[in-house]
């Protein structure tokens, strides 16, 4: 009886439902930018592909160039040099990769296109996703520091440059990452991404030192964020020597710009 | 010839009929370089009515559309939604109109029960999470991810989430393309309640029998160019003269067999045009009308409407477009 009569208050309440409002509003901005962002950290937790891109890997390569010393080094630990370079890595993954390649694929299933239409607006919208690469980095510097510690990383530096150093990336790999999103077909921005993750790992004073490289390819390698990034995370880290100028000088060039061109290139669908 | 109608009643006195336009076009031009997709369109929609937009692909009837929610930017003419120009004033009416897509536009990894607390988040005013559910018919597979669902169920959470904001005006982009009949009931009854509140519902579909059940009014484009708009009773009634057919709409699919036997006809001369759709060639007869209306009363199943002497709106549009309906 209980449950037909509830039933039946709720078919007449249903049937009573208002489906159209008067000069209806908009939610206050933090509202919809605290819930898009829940709902990208949710979703970014849920791909499988982008937890092994943005934890796994970085882990294996962190813990195995760390035991096997096959590259060449440039400091008396691999450690030393590896640790920094990985959390570059880290961000690099997060921002450009992950999040390049979760927009690519958003557009092509009319997902931003159906955003565009409601109030969430683009402000909100980009603000959410660079909130969720930036939660995502905090618990991948968490875990990459515990892991670089426990094979004898020992830091001495600047923890409150660093910090600066990782937004500045965030931004300038999140732009690039966009950018790609902006232009490219979906699966063209899948390949391009992957590909571009594999050359910057390569070229980004990550795991090989840019001093090895020829002059010609080293003075090109500078010039890519990836390089000015990890560089710039060694020396924070080190305390060996301050950031070198053309570090900052890079990273904040490719801050301004990447962002740029990824707003200008911006489409909903 | 004779003509007899029996239309389900709309009782709600909520419904709100205004002669001012909510939506208005004049003179819209929408080109793509050197090609004009709508050339020249002008047409009105008023709150309270079912304005459906038809016609073949590359007819204009998207650019149309996705210029009266703001995508697109006319190169000419003047486009007021709710009195604003949407390519200006986005961020305003966003908040009052709601948009069906055609296909996709959820993440599919987000189960509907996520997707319409997300979605509820974005306004000052709402329908709870839960009454979108419920009104789409959606309890049962809630937390299911939108890639498992059906393309039924992915049409009613579309159309759940274009109504999260009590919107005044609902552009609905084929509502019923791949839903099953019981499905087709849902939206239908949601389409009407949204209608009888006052809501200005402007729809695109291939599926004319649809249209003709939905629509209040109808515009009819080819090449861009609007070549016919009138209410779906002025139009249907062009085409009637000369027309010797029954049209029968039922709330439950029939079986054409029984129909055809009950009502002393070949097979051949009842056909199924959609399930819950039926055309029998064959002068509407008081006898006959009788032995269908017997008929159903034995099944047990209700009467949508019922029409003789009328052309749908098919023949109707076929006979405007000719053959480049190639879709349609």
């Amino acid at each position: 009886m209980t449950v037909s009569h509830t039933s039946s208050e709720e078919h007449s309440r249903q049937a009573e439902l208002e489906l159209v409002g008067h000069s209806g509003s908009a939610a206050p901005f933090i509202r919809r930018l605290a819930a898009q962002t829940k709902m990208e950290a949710s979703m970014t937790l849920k791909r499988g592909e982008s937890l092994l891109l943005t934890l796994g890997i970085p882990i294996v390569l962190l813990v195995f160039f760390a035991e096997v010393h096959i590259l060449p080094a440039s400091t008396k630990k691999p450690i030393d040099f590896l640790s920094p370079g990985i959390l570059a890595l880290a961000v690099m993954s997060t921002s450009m990769v992950s999040l390049g390649i979760a927009t690519g694929f958003e557009r092509s299933y009319n997902v931003l296109k159906r955003l565009g239409t409601t109030p969430l607006g683009r402000p909100a919208l980009i603000a959410s996703k660079i909130t969720a690469v930036l939660l995502v980095e905090i618990v991948q510097t968490v875990i990459l520091i515990l892991v670089s510690l426990a094979l004898g990383w020992k830091p001495n530096g600047n923890a409150g440059e660093a910090v600066i150093i990782i937004i500045l990336g965030t931004a300038s790999f999140s732009g690039i990452g966009l950018f790609l999103a902006g232009t490219l077909k979906a699966e063209v921005n899948l390949a391009v991404a992957n590909g571009l993750y594999l050359l910057l790992l390569l070229m980004g004073n990550m795991i090989i030192p840019v001093s090895k490289f020829p002059s010609w390819m080293a003075t090109l390698a500078r010039a890519l964020p990836a390089a000015a990034l990890s560089t710039g995370l060694f020396h924070s880290l080190s305390h060996s020597s301050p950031v070198p100028a053309w570090a900052w000088l890079v990273l904040i060039a490719w801050t301004i710009a990447a962002p740029v061109a990824a707003a200008i290139s911006w489409r909903w669908e | 010839m004779t003509e007899t109608e029996t239309q389900a009643p709309i009782s709600n006195p909520k419904r709100v009929i205004d002669n001012n336009p909510i939506v208005s076009c004049k003179d819209v031009v929408i080109a793509y370089g050197s090609t004009r997709a709508v050339d020249g369109l002008s047409f009105d929609a008023f709150a309270g009515r079912v304005l459906a937009i038809l016609g073949p692909n590359g007819a204009g009837k998207t650019s149309t559309v996705e210029a009266l929610e703001g995508y697109r930017i006319p190169s000419h003419g003047n486009i007021r939604v709710l009195g604003h120009d949407p390519a200006k004033n986005s961020k305003t009416l966003s908040a009052r109109i709601g948009v069906m897509l055609q296909e996709g536009g959820i993440h599919p990894m987000m189960s509907p029960i996520e997707a319409t607390h997300l979605f509820t988040k974005y306004y000052s005013d709402s329908i709870s999470p839960d009454d979108i559910i419920q009104l789409t018919g959606l309890e049962h597979v809630a937390k299911r991810p939108y890639k498992r669902l059906s393309g039924g169920e992915k049409q009613r959470l579309s159309l759940g989430l274009a109504l999260t904001g009590r919107p005044e005006v609902v552009f609905l982009d084929e509502p019923t393309a791949g839903v099953d009949p019981q499905g087709r009931l849902g939206i239908r009854e949601i389409i009407t309640r949204l209608r009888e509140q006052g809501a200005c519902i402007i729809l695109t579909t291939h599926e004319l029998p649809e249209a003709e059940r939905l629509a209040d009014e109808v515009l009819i484009l080819n090449k861009g160019k609007n070549i016919m708009q009138g209410s779906m009773h002025e139009l249907l009634s062009l085409g009637s003269k000369g027309a010797n057919t029954i049209r029968l709409r039922t709330t439950l699919p029939l079986d054409t067999t029984l129909l055809a036997q009950a009502v002393g006809l070949d097979l051949s001369e009842v056909a199924e045009e959609l399930p819950g759709n039926y055309l029998i060639k064959a002068t509407g007869t008081p006898e006959r009308i009788v032995a269908i209306t017997t008929f159903l009363a034995t099944m047990n199943i209700a009467i949508d409407s019922l029409t003789s002497g009328m052309v749908s709106l098919e023949e109707i549009y076929l006979s405007l477009i000719g053959g480049e309906a190639n879709d349609g």
